[in-house]
Order: C-alpha cells, then structure tokens, then sequence
C-alpha cells in the first residue's frame, strides 16, 4: 500500500515560489546491514525522485543508499500556470510510485 | 497521570501542545524540549513527520469492513468519535478484571465485534490504528478513568518501576527519576514519560508501540523482557 | 546518467564472487566509460559510468573516495568557497534521520542559475549522499531532505552553476546514538 503524504499549496499567484514537500513511506534499505542470520540484506532504495509542472520536469533528485527511510525532499518551485504538479519515485524491486495533485495559479 | 513526551522519537500524537496542557506548578519535562531544534522541526510538521504516514495508513484501515461481520470500524465509530478515548488507557473493559492498553481494546473490537483475526503485536496495521486513534487524542493530558480496580495495577507498576532489575541492576527510577536531566553516554536522560505513543523513533525508523519501548529498556539494563502479553506493561503504562 | 552506486546486481555479484574487503575504501572499481549521448536533460554527471564492485560488509568509504566522487562530477573544474550554505544539527541524537538543508545563493534566471546540487559524506559505506537537479524553474537553490549518517563525519555539498562553476561547502556532524539500544549485538 503506498502511503505519501505531500505538502503543496492548492493556490498561487503568478510568479510566486512556493515550497513542495513530499514524504513517502519506503525502508530504504541499504544493502549495507546484515540481518538477524549475519547475511547482508539486499538493498531496496528508491533511486529516482522526479517532479513534473504539467508536464514539464522541474526538478529531479537521484537518491543513495544515504538517504533516510521514509524519505522527505523539500523543494521551491516557480508558479507559472494552473494544472497539476506530478511527483514520481521510482526505485529498486520495482518501485513506482506516482502522485498528483492540483494548484491553482491566478 | 502524565503529560510529557519521551525523548529521540517523534510523537505523531501529544505534539508540541503537551506545553500549553502543563500547569504552571508541573515540574515535569517532556523529552520533547531536550530534542535538538532540526527534530523539534520534523516532529511539529504533520506533513514532513513520519509518524503521519502511519496515521494516515490509519485513517485508510478505519474504513476498511474487516472480519466475518464483514464491518469496518467506521460503521460503529462515527469520524471524531474517537477524540479522548486514547488518553482514557489504560482501562478496564466492560465485563474484564485486568486493564488493557489501546492495542488490546483495538484487538478486542476486532475479535468481538468484527469476529476477526487479531492483528499482530507490533504489526503494521495494530499500529496504524493505534496512532489513528491516539492521534484523536492529540494534546490531551493522559486521564485514565478513576477506576478503583486500577489501584492494584498501578502499584503493581510502580513496583515494577522502583525494582531493581537485569545484569545491571537498575531500576526504572534510578534513570529516569533520580538522574533525569543528567547525560547517560552523551545523551540526555528523559523523564520517561509515556506519552506520544505509538511514536516514530528514530533508531526503530518506523513506527512502535509503548511496549516495544519498554521492552527496549528492559534489554537495555540487560534484563529479560516480559513476554509480549505480560500485563507488566500495562502496569507500568498505568502508574 | 548513473550515479556511483553499486545496484543490487553488483551487490549480488561481489557476494558470489566472495571479495574479501579492504578498509582502504573500494578494491574493486573499475571505470567504463560509455558513449551516451550527452544532452543536456539527461546528463549532468558527464558521460562516464563507474561500476563500483563494493566490497559487502562493515565497508567503510574514506576521505579519498569522496574526493574521488567529488572528482568525478566536478572533473578539471576548480571549486570555490562561498554561496553555499549547508545546515545540518551540529550534533545528532540518531545517524538514521539527520535533517540537513543546502542553500545556495542565485539569482535563479535562465542565464545563471544553479544547475545541480551534490552532496557527499566521508564515513558512510559509500561517498554519495544525493544529486539534484534544478534550473531556473525553481526559483531558490534550496533543496531539504534527511539522510543517515554511519558516524561522525563531514559533509560536503557542492553545487554547479550554469555558467560552469562549482561552490561547496561542508559540516562535520557529531553522531550520537541512544544509550539503551534495542538489539544487543
């Protein structure tokens, strides 16, 4: 079950930078501890943190092991024109998560 | 009755206000004021807390129909019916002779009321709900009710809580009473209070329940932890 | 564009291969350079790959493999002090959740702006911590996020300018750990 908690204002005026704050729960394994049975358990991270305006990609953060579980990023963005801002995780085993929500510019 | 908040976890419930329900005459300190400023930060932000996620997770199984009865817990429990019950533990339940904590009458529901499967001790969904609801209960002062049965476990509690205990024979109070404030291996020593459960701990990097942490303690003065359903915890959860 | 991290399948590989580990960082790295076309919105790293065979088990990353990874984004540019603020808590109650924000002064216009943001330890298993991507579309060079950190350390994070400029700055954090551990090991 994905579980995402995103902070985005739903309105702005034109021009205005807003923060976007996303958390995603994930165990953001490293690949560098061992387990209970001294065996190394595999990594599983998301690797790829990709927001889009519309569309069009505006900003993008390639993630390490280093990062911590249930990952946060915080980022600024331009306002520019009303639509929906896109925010995709993708990762190890898979992983694809993809959210959407909307704001409004004017 | 305890308002304060343990140290290094980040409380998704008994937030920040836990200030504001202390009396000026309260002595008592809630780990939260001995948590660096950046953690002060991510605890007080619902949306960049970790601890949200699982009450969000939370609030997605409350409407969940579980169980043979095929009910989910919001056909019983309207939305913020739920305001004050988590500070209300632990209690005695209707026709029991022993308290339960919060997770207890959560399985208890399930079992009796959904005829489901009990969830799991620290599972993900147990504790999901658990912070649902609890999280209802934000910056309310733990009140369980003036039950007169209580007073034999809560002094059970606080006999467990003076006893001396493990390899290291140490007791709850010689930490957490007689040197909180006072640094143990370059950290502060909380006061222990048990508010803000289930909590974010950091060192967990998921969500936990009290007796987890009890439990922690335990293996920390290199004790034998209780069993899982020992009602140790709940005695020490009341006093 | 990849970043220096060995995947699952080299982990797995190193595992097979039963590579003994060295504490003097990486033993195994071998640089393959692939012609990947360099556009502009694919590659910020430059178009060289570093497969990293890391070692498994208490590795740790040293000094050097972070100059290293430093190396590898930043080539024959020179970096400057200044314009980058890196803020993290001095002292850390747990290495698994340290909040850290980097700030970079910038105009932001099309014509110069920060390009990307890179941070790195020096402790950790491996030197990366993250690589960001940003432009004038987003107004302030100011990125948030948390990261752990295997002990005390620095940290250092360098941003790339799209006139072609690197500016870092770094931190070093004490980690403490919580005095009653859950796992007796």
């Amino acid at each position: 079950m994905t579980n995402v908690l995103i902070n985005a204002p739903k309105t702005a005026k034109p021009g205005e930078i807003v923060e976007i704050k996303a958390l995603i729960l994930h165990p953001m394994e490293t690949g560098f501890r061992p387990g209970t049975n001294g065996k190394i358990i595999p990594r599983n991270i998301i690797e790829h943190f990709v927001a889009t305006w519309n569309g069009a990609e505006i900003f993008r953060m390639e993630m390490s092991p280093a990062i911590a579980t249930n990952p946060f990023v915080s980022f600024f963005a331009v306002a520019t024109e009303s639509g929906t801002i896109g925010l995709r995780w993708t990762g190890d085993e898979g992983f694809l998560v993809e959210e959407r929500v909307a704001i409004a510019v004017g | 009755m305890k308002i304060a908040q343990v140290a290094f976890g980040l409380a998704s419930v008994f937030a920040a206000t836990f200030a504001l329900a202390q009396g000026a005459a309260d002595k008592r300190r809630s780990g939260y004021q001995d948590m660096g400023e950046a953690l002060q930060k991510m605890q007080d932000d619902d949306t960049a807390n970790p601890g949200m996620l699982f009450v969000q997770l939370g609030e997605q199984l409350w409407s969940k129909p579980a169980g043979a009865a095929n009910k989910a817990c919001a056909d019983c429990h309207a939305s913020g019916s739920m305001k004050s019950v988590a500070a209300r533990y632990p209690a005695i339940p209707k026709d029991a002779d022993k308290p339960i904590d919060l997770e207890g009458r959560i399985n208890l529901c399930r079992t009796a009321n959904q005829r489901a499967e009990p969830l799991a001790p620290e599972s993900r969904e147990l504790l999901s709900l658990a912070a649902y609801v609890a999280f209802q209960s934000r910056g309310q002062p733990i009140a369980p009710p003036p039950d007169p049965r209580l007073g034999p476990f809560r002094e059970q509690g606080g006999e467990i809580y003076r006893r001396r205990q493990g390899q290291l024979n140490l007791s709850c109070a010689i930490c957490h009473d007689d040197n909180a404030g006072k640094k143990l291996a370059g950290v502060t020593i909380p006061e222990a209070h048990p508010t803000g459960y289930p909590i974010y701990r950091l060192e967990w990097q998921a969500l936990g329940s009290l007796k987890r942490r009890l439990r922690n303690c335990l293996v920390g003065i290199r004790a034998e932890a209780y069993a899982y359903d020992a009602p140790e915890y709940v005695a020490l959860e009341s006093i | 564009m990849k970043i220096v991290i060995p995947s699952r399948a080299d982990q797995i590989r190193a595992e097979a291969r039963d590579l003994s580990w060295s504490l003097k960082g990486p033993s195994a790295c071998g640089l393959r350079v692939t012609t990947m076309p360099v556009t502009t919105r694919r590659a910020f790293l430059a178009g060289a790959t570093i497969v990293c065979v890391l070692p498994f088990g208490p590795a740790r990353a040293t000094p050097e493999a972070m100059a290293a990874a430093i190396k590898e984004v930043v080539g024959a540019g020179t970096i400057r002090e200044g314009k980058v603020k890196l803020d993290l808590p001095p002292l850390v109650e747990n290495g698994n959740t340290v909040p850290l924000t980097v700030s970079v002064e910038s105009p932001m216009t099309p014509a110069d702006h920060v390009k990307a943001i890179h941070v790195f330890n020096e402790k950790n298993p491996q030197p990366h911590v993250f690589s960001a991507r940003l432009g004038p579309q987003n107004g302030r060079a100011v990125i948030t996020t948390r990261i752990k950190l295997a002990d005390s350390q620095k940290i250092i994070a360098i941003a790339e300018t799209s006139t072609g400029q690197f500016f870092s700055a770094s931190a070093d954090v004490i980690v403490t750990l919580a005095a009653c551990i859950e796992d007796v090991t």
